[in-house]
């Protein structure tokens, strides 16, 4: 049970020492059988937005539904966590109940656990936070709404505009599955802004280049605080501890109403019966809760070229082979994983040597080199970050040694000048020697 | 109780020149008798300059001292553990992380070697010793040897009576027991017993012409360049005497005997310490030597040469030719060595010694220790004492009874004087120089006056009768027969001189219990009600550092602590006092100087988990990272130019409070020095953050650190611990 509270933990660890019990771990977890809490403003949301969360209940994720004001909200108990989800469907919720807070919700992430944050249009300050802490900047007024005069859906009843088709998805078989998703994507709510100084956080589905955040019921006095395609509508974090975090500025993009939604975006001809809705907000869910693009990497080996053992420290201009196995999980089973740009390292500083990994295409990458004439401490390092991806971040510390003082050529061909030199000298001497002392 | 033993062994050694008319002694012959009171006067100098050196052992503990000795206590430890040649070939991955130090190659083994020896040997004696006790006692031990040397040397440069003074001044002479008290396991503590001998038997050498006493001098060389660096100074000293020689017209075949074994042989056996290698005939440092030994053999060639030619004018065109030719060669081979990289250029240390100014404008990584510094006066007084008048005295004797021993002593100790004064920590090559020609001045002089003393009651009008039996003091005694009061006023001159020299005891061992024997790691003070106070902050954190923190962790601190973090504390170090490469040093310098954001990258560039540093602002101990900070700005400047010493200063001033320059209140050493010294009140009447050390109250008092954390800070905040954070998970 604890092993599978452990699964969360993802290889980001300086030493490597600790693999084989994070393996164990990893190999006891059934990720499918985890449970999210799900924070609610209103009971209605549960059956309003059934699709969203009955896809997750059939995908094997236990979910706990409560209100936002449950006094007996807690995430952890006796310093472990209750949960290894947490879905945020409360935009308006001032404080939450029990013990939750905004420091709760950060230091559950902090842990390496996933949340998913929808806003809305008069999105709460906690949920502002929360998703600013995230790296995402929701407008500042609280009336504000995602207007966009030339990508809206084609609609009855509304005119205002705010009802966005959108298709400017993020490109990225990971995070939205192989599929690509034809239909527009159904957004009404409120837009962010993504912090620059965050280099974590990825726009998932963002605005046209039209679109503008402000209240559609007032005139505009100056110009719209964030407007054009800097406006974001879904985003995604993954944090360096591999948690990841989805914000969504609508909470209306996971109902049941636009997922069956049908969507004609304006200026286009052809109509879609479905909206891109559902297909979006699964994959992406499937991604958030780690059923894809989970990478692990174990059995990193190093050795001698001809030795099986991993040596305390190597030789200058040994050659040695380096050996990582490299999984992905599928959802329900590790599948090898098979790239082509998995590079190693042999660092100090700077790297000495850097190589690609060849692979059998059964999870194991391998390369071989020759240590550089330098001595040091050097780190095998893999570095592997690609979009979606948890980021693989191996490093392993062993030291080069110079030669022994035995371990030199013993006898050196261009010397043989000296050697024969200082034999001859020996000899010349000793020769003399006898000369002078008894030839008188 | 070592103060009394000292006046005890001087009533000794002046009881050797009263003739004793006790009943008893006259059953022995004369001879026997002198021998029985050399040896036993001899006896009890050994035993005291053993017994003077063990105040610190007694006041604190058997431990290692300062920071050098560390490193060599980790090294012999690793010796006697794994044996030579693992420690001959060790590769240190714990230190100059990530570069690594490759110990067998960079050290002088002498010392390592001496102890382990030592060690084994008492171990085959069944004595069950810990290796640190070895250590601990290595330098007064031979401290203790030196003392025999000296005697002989004094011995072979005057007469015994000045062997045994010298023995006796150099068993308590301060400037040499500063570097040699119990704990203070530092390469000089054998090199001086080394530098010492290989001069005796040098000179030795030179007086009997025998090659016998060469070879044993070129091993003491050996054994000097395997224990020290200073053997440079060796290797110019000798040739330059021979050089005096060859001009003052007193070259001899003992010379040439002596000086072609002693530089031949020493060579090739210096060659074989790893760190020294192919210096000897590749460095400029060691080309004086070189130049004198191809001069020996012109000399020799031209003696011959005017002994086959039997011609004065031929001779004389002969001579020029091949004078100007020899040295014409030299200088072209020494200028083609030199260009063509073969010969290497004289080293920053080397050219310090020269021009003192060298090292403070050019290299900061020199002038920053303080032991390089320039010497002040007072601590010439404070380390010879009346040995500072008796060495122009004793020069004076030496000057009057001029052999090739005496010159080679009166050069010793000019040069080693010159470099006394250029560096504070020479003063320790210049004592035995100093000693013994004092030991000259004050063995003279006494004998005269003795002479005098005892010459007055046997014949009440000649004076001169008993003074012409030594050898020198003929002159000395009929010029003083005339004189009225001689008696009385000679008696009045050997109480005087009695005076000095136990005022020289009594200084010599002051000076060693209050200044000398500080173990420097374990700080003691004076507490409000006079009691001693021990921190033993430096102790604390390393066991903290040991016991915490993951093995392969990395400190980052100011070099100075490096060798006692890798010692005492187990773990990986940036830096240590081996400071060979001067660009990591400036690196950390930087760091330490940068604001708290760049600091943080340059941390996560070296791979640091830790970072040390070391405070005195609670209990007013001055020699802390704040009060080194400018050197770090200095050598870090030095490689980095966007590190720019005047931003750290106001209007020239360093300074910690109020009007600090901004740079200064939010670089990183400032930060970690007095991180939560704000809430802090050390001293009673004074505000919160008050600064004990610098006698300021902090300028930046609210202090808040957003990459590093405070991991431990000791009791008496001397030394502050932190660890450097990961990065932010979700920025």
């Amino acid at each position: 049970m604890r092993n599978s509270k452990l699964f969360r933990l993802i290889i980001f660890f300086s030493s490597i020492s600790f693999l084989p019990i994070l393996t164990l771990s990893f190999s006891a977890e059934n990720p499918t059988d985890r449970r999210i809490l799900v924070l609610l403003d209103d009971v209605s949301l549960k059956s309003s937005h059934s699709i969203f969360f009955n896809s997750l209940q059939t995908r094997g994720f236990d979910l706990d539904f409560k209100l936002a004001d449950d006094p007996k909200l807690a995430l952890q108990r006796y310093g472990q966590y209750l949960y290894d989800g947490l879905i945020l469907f409360a935009p308006t919720a001032e404080r939450f109940g029990g013990s939750l807070d905004l420091a709760a919700v950060l230091n559950f992430v902090d842990s390496g656990r996933d949340v998913i944050v929808a806003a809305d249009s008069n999105a709460s300050d906690l949920i502002r936070n929360i998703a600013a802490e995230c790296g995402a900047d929701f407008d500042e007024d609280p009336s504000a709404v995602v207007i966009d005069h030339t990508s809206y859906a084609v609609s009855e009843t509304e005119g205002d505009h705010t009802l966005i088709a959108s298709d400017n998805l993020i490109e990225s078989e990971v995070i939205l599955g192989k599929e690509k998703i034809e239909a527009p994507i159904l957004f009404k709510g409120i837009g962010h802004s993504l912090n620059p100084e965050n280099n974590l956080v990825l726009k998932v589905l963002s605005a046209s280049s039209t679109a503008y955040s402000a209240n559609p019921n007032s005139i505009l006095s100056g110009p719209p605080s964030v407007s054009g395609s800097a406006i974001s509508f879904v985003s995604v974090l993954q944090a360096r501890n591999n948690a990841r975090v989805l914000i969504s500025g609508s909470l209306d993009l996971f109902s049941n109403r636009l997922l069956r939604a049908g969507v004609q975006k304006v200026g286009h001809p052809n109509k879609h019966e479905k909206s891109g809705n559902e297909r979006f907000v699964i994959e992406v869910g499937k991604w958030v809760f780690h059923e894809r693009g989970h990478l692990k990497a174990v059995n990193v080996r190093h050795n001698k070229v001809g030795e099986l053992d991993e040596p305390a420290i190597y030789r200058i201009n040994d050659d040695l082979e380096y050996s990582v196995e490299i999984y992905e999980w599928s959802g329900t089973s590790w599948e090898p994983y098979v790239a082509n740009d998995v590079q190693v390292q042999f660092y100090m500083m700077s790297p000495y040597v850097l190589k690609t990994l060849s692979t059998n295409e059964k999870g194991l990458y391998h390369t071989s080199f020759k240590v550089p004439d330098v001595y040091g401490v050097f780190q095998f390092k893999v570095e592997y970050q690609r979009l979606g991806y948890t980021s693989l971040s191996l490093s392993k510390q062993i030291p080069v040694r110079p030669f022994r003082h035995n371990e030199y050529e013993r006898f050196i061909t261009t010397a043989f000048p000296y050697y024969g030199a200082s034999f001859s000298t020996m000899l010349g001497f000793f020769i003399f020697s006898i000369v002078y002392l008894y030839s008188k | 109780m070592a103060a009394t033993a000292t006046a005890a062994a001087r009533m000794e050694k002046a009881s050797d020149l009263i003739p004793i008319f006790s009943t008893k002694a006259w059953k022995l012959k004369t001879k026997q008798q002198e021998l029985l009171i050399r040896v036993s006067i001899l006896l009890l100098v050994y035993i005291l300059a053993f017994m003077t050196r063990l105040f610190s052992v007694l006041r604190y503990e058997s431990m290692i001292h300062e920071f050098d000795p560390y490193f060599n206590y980790r090294t012999t430890l690793f010796l006697t553990e794994k044996g030579f040649y693992e420690f001959w070939n060790w590769f240190d991955s714990e230190s100059w992380y990530p570069l690594g130090r490759i110990i067998g190659g960079t050290l002088y083994p002498g010392l390592m070697v001496t102890a382990a020896i030592i060690y084994w040997t008492l171990r085959f004696l069944r004595f069950a010793v810990h290796i640190r006790e070895v250590c601990v006692l290595t330098a007064p031990f031979f401290a203790s040897n030196t003392t025999l040397v000296a005697y002989f040397f004094g011995k072979e440069l005057w007469d015994s009576g000045a062997g045994l003074v010298a023995a006796a001044l150099i068993a308590i002479c301060p400037g040499y027991i500063s570097r040699s008290v119990a704990g203070s396991y530092d390469n000089e503590g054998v090199a001086i017993f080394a530098l010492l001998l290989t001069f005796y038997l040098f000179v030795k050498a030179v007086n009997t012409g025998s090659l016998a006493w060469a070879l044993a001098s070129a091993f003491g060389y050996f054994y000097m360049v395997s224990a020290w660096g200073g053997y440079v100074f060796i290797i110019n000293l000798i040739p330059l005497y021979v050089m005096v020689l060859l001009v003052t017209g007193r070259y001899s075949m003992r010379l040439y005997v002596a000086y072609n074994c002693m530089y031949i042989l020493g060579m090739l056996l210096a060659m074989q310490i790893r760190f020294v290698g192919f210096q000897h005939v590749q460095s400029g440092e060691h080309m004086a030597a070189m130049g004198v030994f191809f001069l020996m053999q012109v000399f020799y060639f031209l003696d011959w040469v005017k002994h086959q030619l039997n011609d004065p004018k031929l001779f004389h065109a002969f001579l020029r030719i091949t004078v100007s030719s020899a040295v014409g060669l030299g200088a072209i081979a020494l200028g083609v060595g030199t260009a063509s990289g073969y010969i290497s250029p004289w080293t920053g240390r080397f050219y310090s010694l020269l021009d003192p100014t060298y090292a403070k404008d050019h290299i900061p990584i020199i002038a920053s220790v303080s032991e390089h510094q320039p010497t002040a006066w007072s601590s010439f007084m404070f380390d010879f004492h009346i040995l500072l008048i008796l060495f122009p005295a004793g020069l004076y004797f030496c000057f009057k009874r001029l052999s090739d021993a005496t010159i080679f002593i009166v050069m010793y100790g000019l040069t080693s004087m010159y470099f006394a004064g250029v560096m504070v920590r020479l003063i320790l090559v210049a004592t035995p120089a100093v000693c013994l020609i004092s030991a000259i001045a004050v063995s003279a002089t006494i004998k005269n006056l003795t002479q005098l003393v005892r010459a007055k009651p046997k014949t009440s009008h000649s004076g001169s009768g008993k003074g012409t039996t030594g050898t020198k003091t003929s002159s000395k005694g009929s010029f003083d027969q005339s004189l009225p009061f001689q008696r009385n006023g000679a008696i009045a001159l050997l109480l005087g001189a009695f005076y000095l020299l136990s005022r020289y005891a009594i200084h010599c061992t002051w000076v060693t219990s209050e200044a000398y024997s500080s173990p420097s790691i374990v700080l003691a003070a004076r507490g409000a009600h006079g009691n001693r106070v021990i921190f033993d902050d430096y102790r604390e954190a390393y066991f903290w550092l040991r016991q915490n923190t993951p093995p392969d962790a990395k400190v980052m601190s100011w070099w100075d602590y490096g060798y006692q973090i890798t010692a005492m504390g187990n773990r990986t170090v940036i830096v240590d006092n081996n400071t060979w490469n001067n660009t990591h040093i400036a690196t950390v310098g930087r760091a330490m100087s940068s604001y708290e954001d760049e600091a943080y990258e340059i941390m996560k560039s070296l791979d640091v988990d830790y970072v040390l540093v070391v405070f005195g602002g609670v209990t007013g101990y001055s020699s802390d990272d704040i009060n080194k900070f400018l050197w770090m700005v200095r050598i870090g400047g030095g490689v980095f130019p966007v590190i720019k010493e005047p931003d750290y200063l106001v209007n020239g001033e360093y300074r910690v409070d109020k009007g600090a320059a901004p740079k200064m209140l939010n670089c990183l050493m400032y930060k970690l020095s007095y991180y939560r010294f704000g809430e802090l009140t050390t001293e009673y009447g004074r505000p919160p953050g008050y600064d004990r050390a610098r006698g300021v109250e902090i300028g930046n008092k609210d202090i808040k650190l957003e990459y590093l954390e405070e991991a431990f800070t000791t009791s008496n905040w001397i030394v502050r611990i932190y660890k450097v954070k990961p990065p932010n998970n979700r920025w």
